[in-house]
């Protein structure tokens, strides 16, 4: 019995020459796990110019569909090279189950080959193009249709939603407000350091001040907070609406007469609106204070000295060109979150796809949009 | 990873199903021999929780091989809980739950990972990995579990999708290019890549125009009994109860009562009495008396 046992344990495969026939023994487990070590063997099986073969599977213990297969293959094999092939002493269950895997011997199509490379760069390139246009031109109008909206709203300001206004105000400026103030301190900080370094080389180190003031007042706080909010709030924009479209919640309100525009574009876009200028005037003020901090333990510049340096550094001309800039970042923001949320197609995947490319768009348009700004400024000498 | 699939089977209730080989009285689900033959999956005592609210409270169910176990129950008893559970993607608060006769708490890392490859499971709309062509998704499985040479693999891949009845061109289409039905047979051809012993179906056929479903029906039916497979599938489809199902567990009051369906119809519980006795279920016990209740007519 335990010589059986061991037998059973793992496969082997006997060929064996007797006379005109050849004998192929398959003894033990022929399942998945064992095949690997057969399989080569099999392919190459020299058929030392026997007339017959016999496939004998009296020592055969469980075949799986992939034993059978290999079974089935080597036979036919055999076969195609003009051998009487039998099979001796299969099981019925076995038998059963190579009839089964022969009959579904449909091959498939080899998996189509890829372009050559340099076409594929092509093809790429043009459809990248195409697509980029195209999207150029459909958030322009979606700029314009947003604009109309807006100056509809505005112009019957009691049909404003205020319940979902005021929850978006909270959830992209209030709960903004740890992340944007630690942000603007610690970029107030690095100022205030680097700066510190260079103009002592000069002794001018109160300068420091100055450099701080006008870097963070004019750009630094206005351009980290957008940039924030857009990896924020524009994102989860694109992810609420997007995930509604997938749940045809989007198709849903419009056949209750609802406009998508009115209910989920206006509140987030007026909220950012409000919401960003404030938010950059924390960011200026946390800036400042990081600012000063580094001064008092580095430069041994007071906070009354600091402040007295301040006042002659800035008015307040350079905090407003700071802000003014903050309700534009924040239509632009609002905008492309909105806008990419709805362009969600209805799958899971599409609304990751979305929100990647609405915090792209939205970071690139806003340095775009702050670079015009800033030559602006300059030529009307603001 | 070289006893994956070719683990010695120790105290293996399926050596003597095996892969179908050596038991050729499968088809039959076994009526007469069924008492004599150890069960293929045993729960006892299983008690499901999540936080306060207690699914599944000392359940005991318990599988033979070769046959087809359908679950019901209604929504919320945790039909697709159980079968999470005995995958293993769910932890039991309690009880015991054991697989060709051993217990899946005691098990090592490897030899869940060997047990894994024993069984298939196939999830609700296929779950295919979205990235890979249906070839690579079967792929999947056998690259992980099995030293397979490539070529076996090829041919073992043809002779998957054409057995559960896929096109030969689907083989190189992503899961999104594919309908439902589609994605289905591919999951099917996924879980059954490594020769499952047995396999786990969730909901098969919802979402199925009925004539796919009675398709996909039929396809289970005709794998299960040549590749003796032993099948655990949780339903709502009364037509794929009466068509394939062997014995028929229900989820009641936390627990499950086991019978085949004629068994079951004498419960007195209120539920299953609507279930089998309502309008669907006589509709379609009618329907499976007319056609002979199992589709042997397709092969």
């Amino acid at each position: 019995m335990s010589a059986a046992e061991e037998l059973l344990a793992a496969s082997s495969l006997e060929v064996v020459r007797d006379g005109p026939r050849l004998i192929l023994r398959f003894i033990g487990d022929w399942t998945t796990g064992e095949l690997a070590k057969h399989d080569p063997a099999l392919r190459s099986l020299d058929s030392q110019g026997a007339q017959q073969a016999v496939l004998d599977l009296t020592h055969c213990g469980t075949v799986d569909s992939a034993g059978a297969w290999v079974l089935d293959r080597t036979a036919g094999d055999l076969k195609e090279r003009g051998l009487v092939v039998e099979v001796a002493g299969a099981a019925p269950a076995v038998e059963t189950l190579m009839g089964t895997v022969a009959a579904r011997r449909v091959k498939c199509p080899p998996a189509p080959k890829a372009d050559n490379p340099l076409v594929a760069v092509a093809v790429r390139l043009g459809r990248e193009t195409l697509r980029i246009s195209r999207e150029a031109a459909d958030l322009l109008s979606f700029l314009g249709l947003t604009v109309t909206v807006m100056a509809r709203t505005l112009a019957r300001p009691w049909r404003i939603r205020l319940t979902p206004l005021i929850s978006q105000m909270e959830q992209t400026g209030f709960n903004a407000l740890p992340i944007v103030g630690l942000i603007s301190f610690l970029v107030g900080v690095v100022l205030a350091y680097q700066g510190a370094d260079q103009l002592a080389q000069f002794g001018a180190q109160i300068f420091t001040v100055n450099l701080v003031a006008v870097g963070i007042l004019r750009e630094m706080g206005i351009l980290l907070t957008s940039i924030i909010v857009a990896g924020r709030s524009g994102s989860a924009f694109t992810a609420q609406i997007g995930t509604m479209k997938v749940n045809e919640e989007i198709d849903a309100m419009r056949t209750l007469g609802l406009d998508p525009m009115e209910v989920l574009v206006m509140p987030r876009v007026i909220a950012l609106v409000l919401v960003l200028p404030l938010l950059t005037f924390y960011a200026d003020i946390m800036g400042l204070l990081g600012g000063a901090v580094m001064a008092t333990i580095v430069l041994d510049i007071t906070f009354f000295q600091f402040a007295r340096q301040l006042a002659d550094a800035v008015t307040v001309e350079t905090l407003a060109v700071g802000i003014i800039k903050a309700p534009f970042f924040a239509f632009i923001i609002g905008m492309i979150g909105c806008y990419e949320g709805l362009q969600v197609t209805r799958s899971a995947e599409s609304v990751g796809q979305q929100t990647t490319r609405a915090v792209v768009e939205a970071i690139f348009l806003v340095i775009v949009l702050d670079a015009l700004l800033s030559i602006f400024f300059s030529v009307i000498g603001f | 990873m070289t006893d994956a699939t070719g683990m010695p089977p120790p105290d293996n209730g399926g050596q003597t199903n095996g892969q179908g080989a050596g038991n050729p009285g499968t088809n039959g689900a076994g009526d007469a021999g069924r008492a004599e033959v150890p069960p293929i999956l045993t729960i006892t005592g299983l008690r499901t929780q999540f936080g306060t609210s207690v699914i599944h409270d000392n359940l005991d169910f318990s599988v033979q091989p070769g046959e087809v176990m359908g679950v019901v129950g209604g929504s919320g008893t945790g039909k697709s809980v159980l079968i999470r559970t005995i995958i293993g993607l769910n932890k039991p608060t309690a009880g015991r739950i054991a697989v060709f006769g051993r217990d899946l708490a005691s098990l090592s890392a490897a030899e869940t990972t060997a047990m894994q490859s024993r069984w298939g499971v196939l999830f609700q709309d296929g779950a295919l990995f979205s990235s890979l062509t249906v070839a690579q998704n079967i792929e999947v499985p056998m690259k992980e579990h099995s030293d397979l040479p490539p070529e076996l693999r090829q041919e073992l891949i043809d002779v998957k999708v054409s057995m559960v009845g896929l096109p030969p061109d689907a083989a190189h289409k992503y899961p999104a290019e594919l309908s439902g039905g589609m994605r289905k047979r591919a999951g099917l051809a996924r879980a059954l890549a490594l020769d499952a012993d047995i396999l786990f179906l969730d909901e098969p056929t919802a979402g199925l125009d009925p004539i796919g479903a009675a398709n996909f029906d039929i396809l289970i039916g005709d794998l299960q009994r040549a590749l003796g497979l032993t099948v655990v599938m949780v339903t709502h489809d009364l037509d794929s109860l009466y068509a394939i199902c062997d014995r028929v567990s229900v989820l009641v009051d936390k627990r499950v009562k086991v019978g085949t369906i004629e068994e079951l119809m004498h419960e007195p519980d209120p539920w299953i009495q609507e279930y089998f006795g309502g309008p669907r279920g006589r509709a379609a016990a009618g329907s499976a008396e007319r056609s002979g209740t199992a589709p042997q007519s397709a092969g």
